[in-house]
């Protein structure tokens, strides 16, 4: 499964690494399994480490965030207490996920819309392409949407002869460059404006041809492209920042009006939502709507959020679908040191002060999913054996962010043991080579005389160290001091120090 | 106050100055010091890596040694480490739980009540910040992620090396970054670790300091190996041995412990 | 085989396994120590001042009058785009219009709509608001007959939105509650003109939505 559309595997069941992909424009292509494409972590994190471009673009767009962020949040003299209701409020409705869910399809049933439910990634996409094909339209207007994104929506849609376009400047920028998104708020972060103008001469059949590379100018050529198609539209999808049980309203946060577009102009709307994207009460909607735009886009408030319940006659879309997704949630639901990863509201707060992501950026996670959250959530939505745990140096730069409270470092170690567990079985000589180190150390390392003797063992490595310092070992000690030296350990340990100490008293 | 030293298990073995200062700093400030002989390790290595069945012997025997603080034999257990005081506090309770071992978790809990990291031992429990050292050096100081976000001590190193005669202390640019160490990520992910090094091994250089400093070996040995590698000449030290030396025994960047023997 | 509702839901009931509470309870305790109300009252000179500095700070250009000068600035804003036709919901108070000149003035409702294609030749629009935020910058309208449906503060150019100064409350719970009252009503909530950050995370202010928003704060 999971290889490129027509392009062979080269490790077992992935696809090519980000940097042999196809396209002109650099774009990584649009993968088979948007949760699993590309090589292991380690390979694409090596070759995006080697894009001098793409680390000047995640640098710089990373730090900017970061600070706009800390100065909005520092802002907020009750932050702490939003985050704990906001922790709260996600508990909560795990705890009762069934009995909101039967709410908010009964509120939205009395307002006018219809409710469908997908047990996976196929039967959405089945049921959208069967809406659409029933309006007889041959394209929709998206809204930037992670859901429709993890179920390759589009990809499905043009299966039908329905062309889906992305309507959110940073999609747009993806969708045109064959491209894969880097970031959950802001795609095309691992672009830069030359490259965007790049791909908007290129692949934009009606921007000016002396279209620079000012900001301003890139947005304005975006707005004349999709003005027409947001007047035509007959269908447009979306997804859900939030719904509402109590009242069946749900909400979509942006910035653009690409959205207010979507969910304004065509007669038929279709949003497709995770089943975990609920909140209570309308009354909570309070407490994410000051959490959400700080940590995301670093703004007090996104320029525009649109709530919507059901179809109000005479205003917007008089035809209302709302697709109710699993995909991989209950599984999460399911593991209770893990469950919390479904408290999300894909700020990208973890995105953007990771050091790891900051330094490969988002298409080395090999899922629509990156940073942080995408390893934690993206293993536990597959169920797969994964290295993404381990993208980590669980610095808890993430948790510290995180509107609600995610403790995503404690997430990746309970991961880690699943891959443990996993790897148990594994017939792969690295895993049997970590198992066994790992048991001889825990042999070593649970019974102070044994210690006593094992910690001595490294003064052996003192013959070959000059000036102080080991400059080469061999493998696997050459995976650490192919960048680093090794200080030459000392001629005496601690222990063996105080042993004698205490003997000359 | 007779205060249990958990020397750590890297520590022990590579990096005897550091455990060897805390010995010198506490009795210098009129504390007693015993060192539990049955100590190895935290079992952090393991937790962090996933083996959390063979983090269980391990774990373990820590709580095992470090029991008399809480029935009060000692007064406090010492850690100079950030990630193994983080680790004591915050996940032998869990090994021991999940393994189905309660009463020992319950042990541990207590245990990890009464162990504190080297700066907050210091200026939380043993309420100074002064502690009378001199090492008249331009040193900067790393925060290492544990002992920042795991434990918070927040400003209290700084605090304590800003009481110290003769130091001056230079502020490292992105000094809240990550060094990239990450125990066992620096070797499965050997080429971000690096890529994560070299950023903070610039940031020192760009100080003008002769000495980093952290509350942590492990962070240390990292840097350290990445300022030896560039050639930089800053020598790495753990907070300890700084706040070690004094005017009657000096101790000199880039002196190894070989003082013994 | 099972639909997929009644899949789904048993699924999550086995996920979440002898956890699952009875229907009804609340099984955790939310703590919201968080500021449900602001320091200052609805209208207060401290809240009036707040929005103004946010909604600047996000290029949204403000215009404080009297009820008595309000015509005279509309006229005055919509001469400045120029504006040759305006839409109104039809809601809106007709006194507010009373001193356009040479403005061809449209009006739309949920039962006499203007086209999409209509509302895109019209140069701005002219609403009143619901409730407006001060410490984020933030006007919603609620889709009643003074505001409009969606789509007429979408589509044109300029959007004029009018709002009282008694409306101005401090917090987001203050609005949110305020709203509680309806919230199926269709609700915009807008934070100055339309902006994206999709380009080196540079915000650039004007992209889908009206490129320029002026809001009247009329005491
Ligand atoms: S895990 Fe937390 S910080 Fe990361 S995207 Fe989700 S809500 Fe935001």
């Amino acid at each position: 499964m999971s290889t490129f559309l027509g392009m062979p595997a080269t490790r077992a069941g992935r696809g090519p690494s980000p940097d042999a992909a196809p396209g002109t424009l650099g774009g990584v292509g649009r993968p088979e399994d948007p949760l699993h494409w590309g090589a292991t972590f380690p390979h694409a994190a090596k070759a995006a480490l080697a894009n001098e471009q793409l680390r000047r673009n995640l640098g710089n767009a990373t730090s900017t965030i970061r600070s706009k962020r800390a100065r909005v949040v520092g802002e907020v003299p009750d932050w702490e207490a939003l985050r704990d209701a906001g922790s709260a409020i996600k508990t909560d409705v795990m705890a009762r996920l069934p009995e909101l869910l039967e709410a908010l399809e009964r509120n939205v049933t009395a307002r006018g819309g219809v409710v469908h439910w997908a047990r996976d990634a196929a039967e959405a996409n089945r049921i959208v392409a069967g809406i659409v094909r029933e309006k007889q339209a041959d394209e929709v207007v998206k809204v930037k949407s992670m859901a429709t994104q993890e179920i390759g929506l589009n990809e499905a849609l043009a299966e039908e002869g329905i062309a889906a376009v992305e309507t959110d400047l940073a999609e747009l920028i993806v969708q045109l460059a064959d491209d894969m998104p880097s970031h959950i708020l802001v795609p095309a972060i691992h672009r830069n404006r030359t490259e965007i103008r790049d791909i908007f001469l290129e692949r934009m059949a009606d921007a000016p041809p002396d279209l620079t590379d000012v900001p301003h100018e890139l947005a304005m050529a975006a707005r004349a492209h999709l003005r027409r198609k947001f007047l035509s539209a007959k269908v447009a999808i979306s997804g859900a920042n939030f719904a509402v049980a109590d009242s069946g309203t749900l909400a979509v946060v942006e910035s653009e009006g690409n959205g207010r577009m979507c969910l304004t102009l065509p007669e038929t709307l279709i949003t497709v939502m995770g089943i975990e994207k609920l909140v209570p009460t309308y009354r909570d909607l309070e407490v994410f709507l000051q959490l959400l735009p700080r940590s995301s886009t670093g703004e007090r408030m996104n320029p525009y959020t649109s709530l919507w319940t059901g179809v109000t006659p005479g205003d917007g879309p008089q035809e209302f679908h709302l697709v109710l997704l699993d995909n991989g949630r209950t599984k999460v639901l399911a593991d209770e040191a893990g469950r919390s990863a479904l408290h999300c509201i894909r700020c990208s707060a973890c995105l953007n002060v990771c050091p790891v992501y900051e330094r490969v950026g988002g298409h080395a996670y090999g899922s629509v999913y990156p940073g942080p959250i995408g390893a934690i959530l993206t293993p536990q939505l597959t169920g797969e054996k994964s290295d993404l745990p381990y993208a980590s140096t669980l610095c808890g730069a993430c948790y510290q962010v995180c509107p609600v409270k995610i403790d995503i470092p404690s997430i990746l170690v309970e991961l880690r043991a699943r891959e443990v567990e996993l790897a148990g079985s594994s017939p792969d000589a690295a895993d049997r080579v970590w198992k066994a180190a790992m048991k001889a150390a825990s042999y070593a390392m649970a019974d102070g005389a044994r210690f006593r003797r094992a910690a001595r063992l490294p003064r052996a490595l003192r013959a070959i160290s000059r000036h102080g310092v080991i400059r080469r070992l061999p493998f696997p000690g050459s995976l650490w001091t192919r960048s680093r030296d090794l200080m030459e350990p000392p001629r005496q340990t601690f222990r063996d120090w105080w042993a004698e100490r205490e003997d000359d008293r | 106050m007779r205060i249990a030293l958990a020397a750590t298990c890297i520590a022990d073995a590579m990096f005897p100055q550091a455990p060897k200062a805390v010995v010198t700093l506490l009795e210098r400030l009129g504390h007693e010091v015993v060192f539990p002989a049955a100590q190895a390790c935290c079992g952090q290595m393991h937790v962090n890596t996933g083996y959390l069945a063979e983090a269980v012997p391990v774990v373990r025997n820590h709580v095992r040694t470090f029991a008399p603080v809480a029935d009060g034999e000692w007064d406090a257990v010492v850690v100079p480490s950030g990630s193994c005081t983080g680790s004591i506090r915050h996940q032998q309770k869990m090994v021991l739980e999940r393994a189905g071992l309660s009463s020992e978790a319950r042990t541990a809990t207590a245990v990890s009540a009464r162990t504190y990291e080297l700066s907050e031992l210091l200026v939380d429990v043993l309420g100074v910040t002064d502690v009378g050292a001199w090492f008249p050096h331009r040193v900067t100081y790393h925060p290492t992620c544990h002992s920042l976000r795991m434990l918070g001590v927040g400003d209290k190193p700084e605090r304590l090396l800003r009481a110290v005669e003769g130091l001056e202390l230079l502020p490292l640019e992105q000094a809240e970054g990550c060094c990239g160490f990450g125990g066992t990520f620096s070797l499965k992910n050997a080429d971000t670790s690096a890529a994560m090094l070299d950023d903070k091994v610039a940031d020192v250089v760009g100080t003008g300091a002769e000495v980093l400093t952290a509350g942590d070996w492990s962070c240390l040995m990292h840097i350290g190996g990445g300022l030896s590698r560039g050639g930089t000449g800053v020598r790495p030290m753990h907070l300890a041995e700084i706040l070690a030396s004094t005017r009657e025994a000096p101790v000199h960047p880039g002196d190894r412990q070989e003082v013994a023997r | 085989m099972s639909d997929a509702r009644t899949e789904i839901l048993s699924r999550i009931r086995t996920a979440l396994g002898s956890s699952t509470p009875e229907p009804g309870t609340v099984s955790t305790a939310v703590p919201r120590e968080y500021r449900s109300l602001g320091d200052h009252a609805p209208g207060a000179a401290e809240v009036l001042d707040l929005l103004v500095d946010r909604l600047e700070d996000y290029k949204a250009r403000v215009h404080r009058v009297t009820a008595a000068d309000l015509p005279a600035l509309l006229a005055r804003l919509l001469a400045e785009v120029p504006a040759s036709s305006v839409v109104v919901p039809a809601g809106v108070e007709g006194a507010w219009l009373g001193a356009l000149a040479d403005v061809e003035v449209r009006t739309d409702s949920r039962e006499a709509p203007l086209s999409a294609t209509e509302l895109d030749g019209i140069d701005a629009v002219v609403t009143a608001a619901r409730v407006a935020v001060a410490e984020t910058g933030t006007i919603v309208l609620d889709g009643e007959p003074d505001q409009g449906r969606r789509a007429v503060s979408l589509v044109p150019d300029v959007h004029v939105c009018v709002v009282r100064t008694d409306q101005v409350v401090q917090t987001v719970p203050e609005a949110v509650r305020l709203l509680d009252a309806d919230p199926g009503r269709p609700q915009t909530w807008i934070s100055g003109p339309s902006a994206t950050s999709d380009i080196e995370l540079d915000r650039v202010e004007g992209v889908h939505g009206p490129r320029t928003l002026h809001v009247a704060l009329v005491s």
